[in-house]
């Protein structure tokens, strides 16, 4: 069964028919759109159980002729594209039923972005051919680009102009470094390939791979986003409606540090090794910048965005630390962002349609009004922070011993992640939500419905199984890391064929390790 | 029998007429016929170049420009037409909805 | 049953649990009935898998349960897995029984609370973490258990949280323990990543096969300590220990004086032979200490909130178990923890006892005079505080007396006088709290005096085992001079504690030594009676003659306006002005200016389009004769 297209076409059908139901059927739109996603979800959970962790080849590959010239569809995961292919399935369900009540307005056309935003994230996740990921990766801007635009705030024309023009800007210098991989490509072998993998097999010249890995890094560190390339984020999650900055933060972020572990790492080793340092510093300046300015803001959504300037600058630090600690944290650790900050967006979208406002300073003494929500809140914040038994702490603690074993004075300066950010999120909640009550409309809220609560109850369970069995999710990418790292440190071992074009220095036969070094490494984790 | 040369000044100063006809004139409609007397220019031109090559060639595309000014004249004046209605005039310079 | 050991901790978890999901709607008897219940069986299972070991014999290495693989990545290999060794004991046997009763106790005093299941909840949830972090096996175990009582700490602290002050004291403690935690996740990872465990078998085993430098071992060494000055309150990072007592009053004898602050001294104490590599280190552990123990016992003088008191004697207790921790003597400091969880616990709870038959009083201004209205609460309160003080024949003698006999043993003399000199400052502050709370006259509030009641049976009967134990916990540890194996405490944890022992002195010298800590514990309380009970103008006069001494003091050294005018407001002004200058100027500025910049030069080339038809016709001919020339020319 086709299970990759299944989840990533369904809900771009679904969005199709969409087109056939008359508008006014607004609660027909949101209960589709929910079961639709939830099916989703149920599909690929089986991709979760049938995952083989014992290799490194991309599983449940599906491969079709397309326009030719090497541009095929094929898609297939690996141990890090499955975790993150399964956040994005199990948090559209609660996007879509978060937003249950909310979204008034052209409900039609919501849910059909919502769920063409879903095919176009998953497509990102699923592709293993660069021009159907170059696709997606900008098709999925589209239904961002209107979500925000149409639905969001006072500022949403602003924001959303900024934030798609850019993550274009970064995407087009992408496609340009794509097309010359093409035709070093065709150059050195005589054959039109775009396949990740097959990409990845050449080795460049290291001033080549200098300027192409600049063009790849820039666009994912955009949509990291990285100090300096982080001033969208925070307009694009103010403004944007709650289901929207859910995605966002959760998933949507995921795919710079995704595309920078799927295609900047394998396909530019060399350039990597000379970046590094220069990316550590970056990622440590947004570690602890947008730690401050998380401690200033006054608006909680702004807040939490820039929390996750500075979770993401932890997460590419660790990716940076380049070992398996390091990598395994740092895919953890998205997985557990996706949760946690997706939480606190939550929290903040049930605060919003309550009062309105999202000024920390209109708040205050929620808690006294609000006990459920309140415990809710804290377990967001508190996994957020990091605390040992949830999910947050597997994660970080994995990427700053990565990032401790990789340099020790990284780890001492991105450690200050751990005060800081109990600092701004403690600090948030003791204003919003601790105190005496100091705004008469807060006595007047009604704690969570059911359905706000059948929104938060998959999160807060799927937090503490992450945090006491982190093994189940650590197991499943084990190979596709150790096989991450072979690409990106042992590679020099195998490469044949001197071609005499002026960008390659050789191919490589074979990029997989071979068998001897994989029972090697089976051998080293008994 | 007349050189082909006479032909060819009297098509340039037929040409030359009608491209100072459309920048001092100041109304659609005689821009619009200025438009035509270039069209007759070229096709004089290619009329005479056909009869001294001794080809049909020319006198086909001639046959071509024809039809085409033709089915151009009823589009144009219609545009002319609607254009008045609209503004209340055909003078050029009030019609400059396409400045930047 | 022993085998079970490791069912310890769950019992409190599994109630907390059913507390936060159901707590709100099942009735209150029923609550405090679980959650004490849970804690008894902890209780219950830490004497009889102490009994098994004391069982097991002298040489007896205690129990490891692995319970299941953790975190596994690359090197990074951390296991669930408990174990109970004779170090673990003694801090299980105070956990769950110095918790037991004070859950009992609070059944009483938050009787009237409305967020009565939360409280019994978070509670629970406390004595799950503690119990995880002494039993843990590992370092990385050990530090989510250190996290968890950090947590446990947030919440109690604001657990009224509706009081600005007490979410405010709840903030700092987490955060300042974090600072701690910070620099103990360091030590782990050097820990980690040295001899790739964190097992303390796996340390103990490379520090005797010399696996560790002693730079290495210096470096670690204190940076785990940075955690325990974080988590038992020692300067640096003392400052919120004090605020954290606005937090219930069972709360404080739980969490801030019996069990969670002296995670830090478990810690040091558990990683004895690591500490024993690094002389350097040993000696800031006992400077830090001794430091610690004066510092804080002096601004315990002029505090006029009797909770603060204890909370500064708390800190200045803890600077003893460091001194003894410090000085290689760390049964006496484990020792010293051990009876400082009974009589410190029992002058909270009876603070609280205090409290509740005053409706909430804490001034000691506004009480005196109650011993013959509080017939229970009184001659408990005043053992524990003998027992503080340091009276022979009471716990807290024995106990410190042997931190200061090996501070002296061990030639750290000034550390020895320092402690001396906390001695007489603990005295002389603990009996001005007696005497100015149940001695002289009366002053209390009318409206208190009215209400004014013994505590419920629930309250006082933990008092009153408390006070049994302040008494007698002392004997497992008599001094060397009364026989060579009288120390039984010391004996019993000789397999955990394997640091060599310090020298010994003579028989005279340990005499000299203890009759001078008498003379001095006798000496404050002495003063106290002046002061306070014989002529008591004599402070007011010494307050008129160093007015600026007693302001530093009353002030505690004004360090928590330093701390906020140098850490917390430089950070938020230097943030303020980077988002308003940088984020927003600079980097937003670039963007929106090339944005800008963009646009400007859209509309300079828009400009030529003039809409006018002639225009356009004549840039065509333009373009027609360049065309026409290029190609005739």
């Amino acid at each position: 069964m086709p299970i990759l297209s299944l989840i990533t076409f369904l809900p771009l059908a679904g969005a199709l028919l969409f087109i056939f139901i008359p508008k006014e059927q607004k609660n027909l739109f949101r209960i589709f759109a929910l079961l639709l996603a939830l099916i989703t979800f149920i599909i690929s959970l089986t991709l979760f159980f049938q995952f083989d962790p014992g290799t490194a080849d991309p599983q449940f590959e599906e491969r079709a002729e397309w326009i030719g010239y090497g541009i095929q569809y094929h898609v297939g995961i690996d141990g890090i594209s499955l975790l993150l292919v399964l956040l994005t399935t199990f948090l559209f369900p609660i996007a879509i039923l978060s937003s249950w009540n909310y979204i008034q307005d052209k409900v039609k056309e919501y849910h059909i972005f919502i769920l063409i935003l879903q095919a176009g994230v998953l497509g990102v996740f699923v592709s293993l051919n660069m021009f159907l990921f170059y696709v997606f990766w900008e098709a999925m801007l589209i239904p961002m680009y209107f979500l925000i635009g149409i639905w969001g705030g006072k500022r949403r024309i602003y924001a959303t102009m900024k934030f798609v023009l850019f993550t274009m800007f970064g995407g087009l210098l992408m496609l340009v470094a794509i097309f010359f991989l093409y035709s070093s490509y065709y150059q050195a072998t005589g054959i039109y390939s775009l396949d990740i993998f097959e990409l990845q097999k050449l080795i460049l010249k290291p001033e080549i791979q200098m300027w192409l890995f600049l063009a790849f890094a820039l666009a994912f560190a955009i949509k990291v986003p990285m100090f300096p390339f982080h001033t969208w984020l925070p307009d694009a999650h103010v403004q944007a409606p709650t289901a929207g900055s859910v995605i966002l933060a959760a998933v949507l972020l995921k795919l710079g540090a995704y595309g920078f572990l799927r295609l900047a790492l394998p396909l530019f080793p060399d350039a990597v090794a000379r970046f590094v340092p220069i990316l550590a510093v970056l990622c440590i300046i947004g570690i602890i910048y947008g730690a401050l300015m998380a401690l200033i803001q006054k608006d909680v959504k702004s807040l939490v965005a820039y929390s996750s300037v500075s979770h993401m600058g932890l997460i590419m630090l660790a990716v940076f630390s380049l070992n398996v600690e390091g990598l395994q944290g740092a895919i953890y650790q998205m997985l557990s962002h996706g949760l946690s900050t997706g939480a606190l967006f939550l929290c903040v979208g049930v605060l919003y349609e309550r009062a309105h406002t999202r000024l920390i300073k209109d708040y205050g003494g929620v808690s006294k009004q609000m006990p459920v929500f309140s415990a809710f809140f804290l377990l967001a914040v508190l996994s957020s922070v990091g605390l040992p038994g949830l999910n947050g702490f597997v994660g970080e603690v994995l990427c700053l011993f990565g990032i401790f074993k990789a340099n020790a004075v990284w780890a001492i300066l991105g450690i200050t992640t751990i005060i800081l950010a109990a600092g701004y999120l403690l600090w948030m909640f003791q204003r919003v939500m601790q105190g005496p009550i100091t705004n008469d409309k807060i006595r007047s809220f009604p704690d969570l419905s059911l359905r706000e609560i059948m929104v938060f109850v998959p999160i807060a369970i799927l937090m503490f199984w992450m945090g006491i069995f982190p093994g189940t999710f650590l197991r499943k990418m084990d190979t596709s890391i150790n096989h991450l790292i072979d690409q990106v440190k042992n590679r020099e071992t195998y490469f044949s064929q001197a071609s005499d074009t002026h960008n390659i220095l050789g191919i490589r036969t074979d990029s997989r390790p071979s068998q001897e070094s994989k029972t090697q490494k089976e051998e080293d984790s008994r | 029998m007349i050189p082909p040369t006479y032909y060819l000044v009297v098509s340039i100063i037929l040409f030359v007429l009608g491209i100072i006809g459309f920048f001092i004139k100041k109304d659609l409609i005689t821009q619009f016929l200025s438009v035509e007397v270039m069209l007759n220019a070229a096709n004089l031109a290619f009329i005479t170049f056909a009869h001294s090559a001794g080809s049909l060639d020319g006198q086909i595309i001639v046959f071509f420009v024809i039809t085409v000014a033709a089915a151009e004249a009823a589009i144009g004046l219609a545009i002319i037409l609607l254009v008045y209605r609209k503004h209340k005039s055909i003078k050029t310079e009030d019609i400059h909805l396409m400045k930047g | 049953m022993a085998e079970l050991f490791w069912l310890i901790p769950f019992f409190p978890a599994l109630s907390s649990l059913l507390l936060i999901l159901f707590g709100r709607k099942l009735p209150r008897k029923y609550i405090a009935f679980q959650a004490c219940l849970a804690v008894f069986f902890s209780l219950a299972l830490s004497i009889l898998s102490f009994l098994s070991l004391l069982g097991s014999g002298h040489e007896g290495h205690g129990l490891i349960k692995n319970l299941f693989a953790w975190i596994h990545s690359g090197s990074f290999k951390v296991d669930l897995s408990l174990q109970f060794d004779q170090l673990t004991a003694v801090m299980c046997l105070v956990v769950s029984g110095v918790g037991f009763l004070i859950h009992v106790y609070s059944s009483g005093y938050m009787a009237e609370d409305k967020s009565f299941a939360r409280f019994f909840a978070y509670m629970n949830l406390f004595t799950f973490s503690m119990l995880l972090l002494v039993m843990a096996s590992n370092l990385v175990l050990m530090f989510v258990g250190w996290e968890g009582v950090g947590l446990c700490s947030y919440l109690l602290i604001g657990f009224w949280f509706e009081k600005p002050s007490a979410a405010d004291a709840g903030k700092k403690a987490f955060i300042v323990n974090r600072i701690g935690d910070a620099g103990f996740m360091l030590g782990i990872f050097f820990i980690l990543l040295h001899i790739g465990s964190a097992e303390f078998a796996a340390v103990n085993h490379a520090v005797e096969a010399g696996g560790f430098a002693q730079g290495l071992a210096t470096l670690i060494a204190l940076l785990l300590f940075v955690g325990a000055i974080g988590k038992s309150a020692q300067i640096p990072l003392y400052v919120w220990l004090p605020d954290a007592m606005e937090g219930p009053t069972p709360v404080s004898a739980l969490i801030h004086a019996a069990t969670m602050v002296t995670a830090g001294v478990y810690m040091v104490a558990r990683m004895n032979l690591l500490y024993s590599l690094s002389p350097v280190a040993m000696q800031v552990v006992a400077i830090v200490g001794a430091l610690t123990a004066v510092y804080a016992a002096s601004m315990a003088l002029t505090q006029n909130d009797i909770k603060r008191v204890l909370a500064y004697s708390t800190i200045s207790q803890l600077g003893y178990m460091f001194i003894g921790l410090g000085v290689g003597a760390y049964s006496a400091a484990v020792f010293h923890l051990y009876t400082h969880a009974f009589f410190k616990s029992l002058l909270f709870l009876g603070a609280g006892s205090v409290m509740h038959a005053l409706s909430g009083e804490l001034d000691l201004r506004k009480m005196g005079g109650l011993r013959k209205y509080l017939p229970l609460t009184f001659p408990t309160f005043l053992i524990a505080t003998i027992a503080i003080a340091g009276v022979p024949f009471f716990s807290g003698f024995f106990s410190k007396d042997a931190i200061l006999t090996s501070a002296f043993a061990n030639g750290q003399y000034l550390i020895w006088a320092l402690g001396l000199m906390g001695a007489v400052l603990t005295a002389f502050y603990m009996f001005r709290v007696v005497f100015l709370t149940f001695y002289g006259k009366e002053r209390l509030e009318p409206e208190a005096k009215a209400h004014l009641h013994e505590s419920p049976k629930t309250m006082t009967i933990p008092l009153v085992i408390l006070a049994f134990f302040s008494i007698v916990a002392g004997y497992v540890g008599l001094p060397i001079v009364l026989g060579k194996n009288v120390n039984l405490f010391d004996r019993f944890l000789e397999p955990v504690i394997h640091a060599p022992h310090g020298a010994h002195l003579s028989l005279s010298s340990e005499w000299m030594l203890i009759l001078a800590s008498v003379a001095v514990a006798l000496f404050g309380i002495f003063i106290a009676y002046v002061f306070y009970l014989k002529k008591p103008d004599i402070p007011h006069n010494l307050v008129a003659r160093f007015p600026w001494l007693y302001k530093l003091l009353y002030n505690k050294y004004y360090m928590d306006e330093i701390y906020n005018a140098t850490f917390v407001n430089s950070t938020i002004k230097g943030s303020e002005l980077v988002y308003k200058h940088f984020d927003l100027k600079v980097i937003d500025g670039a963007l929106n200016g090339s944005a800008k910049t963009m646009n400007t030069i859209g509309k300079l080339l828009s400009s030529l389009q003039t809409g006018l038809i002639k225009d356009y016709a004549l840039v065509f001919l333009l373009g027609a004769l360049i065309l026409l020339g290029y190609f005739v020319f």
